[in-house]
């Protein structure tokens, strides 16, 4: 797939969501800071994206930590998107 | 070009939505052994019926005593009388049996110390007509809608019900007759267009509240259901009735929960005054949402509003404990500092009065067939859920009656397509030479679309003119004058132009085909809001004010009635409610009060 897909295929998965809140969160980060992560920053946040809302917000909001440290490093990022 | 030129899939029956009244209906299809196609813009578990969290309502009288006439008491008051009582009859006599049902598919619910389903208490649910409250609402923790689509996707997958994911319906296929043959789709990862032939079609597809600049909704709530229905000449009801909470984060629509004033939240003006004292002196911020949405409104528009554009009020609970807040209200400071950019331990959160719910929809009756105006059937064409009207939620939805709706007529529709297809009623009938013709007409006029406007642009456009025209509290002159601007969006949305041609995962070609169905729900929206010179329910206008006559500004000599909005020249048209229940007496017309 090339990168344009690849590309489109995420935004589509970060801004059509269950839940009001993660579609605000996800595009805005996806036009910000996604462009500037590392290639295995970029690779978390696409397994980020494909989870499920209510998997992702408690790992967003802080109630729950990943295992992961370079999840953990994106989720921080994520966590640190302000809608305004 | 042809109807050769496109691929076509036959079916017995193709269900356009996978949320959690998509999922209901499916189950009765496979498990009929119909060869049944559903499609779903996003994979099924990530539908908006995730985000309901309050709960679904049955008298199962775990907790205390409860009946079904008593919710359908509540649930006809709740309509302001709009609903039909046939239909709501059967919602509140069939949501035991659908919430049992649900369990034993494995929903995961909230558990009494005996084991039972716990109930907890919910506004408007009431016992003995009205009398006093009554626990009614059944909950899965605080992920009820969560736990009740995947409860509904094993079950098909059991069931072997084939998904089509990451596919967008773009419109009916009717033949000369008006029957409904299937739709015609997009396959995003192909960027193919494919019809789906069908004996019956089942809508399933959610709200539009994305029509407005301030909604609770997800992203995805574009109302494609609506818009293909309306393209397709079927009326859309009752459009002008849409569920407004007073506490959306100003700007992103977030929800923030009631609970913030019950635990002590003030709602404040431009000059810092605590102003529902003046609209309601005993309940203040606890009024109930339409009280305290209506003076919100008041205040911004008599200029008391905050922040550079004067548009917000402030809702404060600085004065709380920081501990209290931690403790009894998880989640909304972190909510508040992502989608208002403050902290309200230490400053107010700039909220608005947000479009939450849908209450019209595609006309039903109560076992989720399509109807005519005069109540007969559109042949193989089907509808439940949010998209739907049958209706049960008339002119105002009760809280937790909507995850019902899903089960119990997504269960009727399913049921009702069996029937229909079993008996031979329906077959499948030939495609007219022509049935691609105008969906292939919009994409390629998409495609070579120069000097147009962007899609983002008219998308914000529409919403902005609905949310200052058409917002929680309406006014005479502004309605008029945003039927003439919706008219103008309209015409900018024919005109928009998409800088990407590519074929394959092409989500601003999606967007823009979003974008043509927003506008069919805005235009309905307006128009039927415009003409309906009372106030009911959720519909709120200014010149109808509460008097002896018409007590809440309601007008049942004149208006009565639903609501039936035609695409074609714009046109509406009414027809009664049924006021006669299925077997109990009418519940008879009464000035709505709490
Ligand atoms: C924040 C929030 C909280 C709520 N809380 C409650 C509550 O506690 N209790 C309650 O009863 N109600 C609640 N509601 C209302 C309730 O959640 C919804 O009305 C209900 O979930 C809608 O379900 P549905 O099956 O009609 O549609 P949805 O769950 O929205 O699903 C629609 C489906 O249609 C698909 N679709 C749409 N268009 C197309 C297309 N063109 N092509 C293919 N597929 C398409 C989507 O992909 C999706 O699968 C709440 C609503 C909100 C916004």
């Amino acid at each position: 797939m090339e990168e344009r897909e690849k590309l489109n295929r995420l935004r589509w998965r970060c801004t059509r969501r269950a839940m009001l809140e993660m579609d605000l969160l996800l595009g805005e980060f996806l036009e910000r800071i996604y462009p500037t992560l590392t290639p295995e920053q970029a690779d978390a946040f696409v397994t980020l994206a494909d989870m499920e809302d209510l998997d992702l917000w408690p790992l967003v909001n802080g109630s729950r930590q990943s295992p992961d440290p370079v999840q953990a490093e994106v989720l921080a990022l994520l966590a640190s998107v302000r809608i305004k | 070009m042809s109807k050769s030129s496109i691929p076509v899939l036959k079916f017995d029956a193709v269900i356009v939505g996978a949320g959690g009244s998509g999922l209901r209906a499916a189950i009765q299809l496979s498990e009929a052994g119909l060869k049944t196609a559903v499609l779903s813009k996003v994979f099924p578990t990530r539908s908006h019926t995730v985000a309901a969290q309050g709960g679904v309502s049955a008298s199962l009288g775990n907790s205390e005593e409860d009946h079904w006439h008593w919710h359908m008491y509540d649930t006809v008051k709740g309509s302001d009388w709009l609903g039909d009582q046939d239909a709501i009859e059967y919602m509140c006599r069939k949501a035991p049996e659908v919430v049992v049902e649900l369990e034993h598919f494995g929903m995961p619910f909230d558990r009494t110390d005996e084991g039972k389903i716990y109930q907890r208490p919910f506004g408007g649910h009431m016992s003995n007509f009205g009398e006093k409250p009554v626990r009614r609402a059944c909950a899965a923790a605080d992920r009820t809608g969560h736990a009740m689509l995947h409860a509904l996707y094993q079950r098909n997958v059991r069931a072997n019900t084939q998904f089509f994911v990451e596919w967008m319906a773009l419109d009916l296929i009717r033949d000369e007759s008006g029957q409904v043959l299937g739709v015609i789709a997009l396959e995003m990862e192909t960027g193919d267009v494919v019809a789906l032939h069908a004996k019956a079609t089942v809508f399933a597809t959610g709200g539009a509240g994305r029509i407005f600049y301030s909604s609770t909704n997800a992203f995805i709530n574009t109302g494609d259901g609506l818009g293909m229905a309306a393209r397709a000449g079927i009326a859309l009801e009752d459009m002008e009735f849409w569920q407004f909470h007073p506490t959306g984060v100003a700007g992103a629509g977030v929800l923030i929960t009631e609970g913030v004033r019950g635990e002590g939240g003030i709602l404040r003006n431009s000059s810092n005054e605590r102003f529902m004292e003046r609209y309601a002196p005993n309940a203040k911020d606890l009024a109930s949402r339409d009280v305290v949405s209506r003076a919100m409104v008041t205040e911004i528009n008599e200029g008391r509003g905050c922040g550079p554009n004067k548009d917000f009020v402030l809702l404060d609970i600085t004065h709380l404990d920081p501990a209290t807040i931690m403790k009894r209200l998880p989640g909304i400071r972190e909510i508040s500092i992502q989608f208002a950019g403050i902290d309200p331990i230490k400053a107010p959160i700039p909220v608005v009065p947000t479009c939450h719910y849908q209450m019209g929809g595609v006309p039903t009756n109560y076992k989720g067939q399509v109807v005519r105006e005069d109540g007969t059937p559109v042949a193989g064409f089907y509808a439940a859920g949010e998209v739907a009207c049958a209706s049960v939620h008339g002119a105002n939805r009760l809280g937790t009656n909507s995850l019902l709706d899903l089960l119990v007529f997504g269960k009727a529709s399913g049921d009702s397509v069996v029937h229909d297809v079993r008996s031979g009623e329906l077959g499948l009938k030939d495609l007219p030479a022509d049935f691609a013709e105008r969906t292939l007409a919009r994409l390629d006029r998409l495609n070579t679309q120069t000097g147009g406007a962007s899609v983002a642009e008219t998308r914000l456009e529409l919403q902005r003119t609905m949310q200052k025209h058409c917002g929680v509290f309406r006014f005479k002159d502004m309605l008029v004058e945003g039927v003439a601007r919706i008219l103008d969006v309209e015409k900018a949305a024919a005109r928009t132009e998409i800088k990407d041609k590519s074929k394959v995962w092409n989500t601003a070609r999606v967007e823009a085909l979003e974008l043509d169905n927003l506008v069919e729900v805005a235009k309905a929206t307006m128009v039927s809001a415009e003409a309906r010179k009372e106030s009911r329910g959720a519909h709120v206008r200014d010149d109808a004010p509460d008097t002896p006559a018409n007590p809440n500004g309601r007008d049942d000599v004149n208006w009565h009635k639903h609501t039936l909005w035609y695409r074609e020249g714009n046109r509406l048209s009414y027809k009664p409610v049924i006021m006669k229940p299925l077997t109990v007496d009418t519940i008879a017309l009464k000035t709505r009060s709490y």
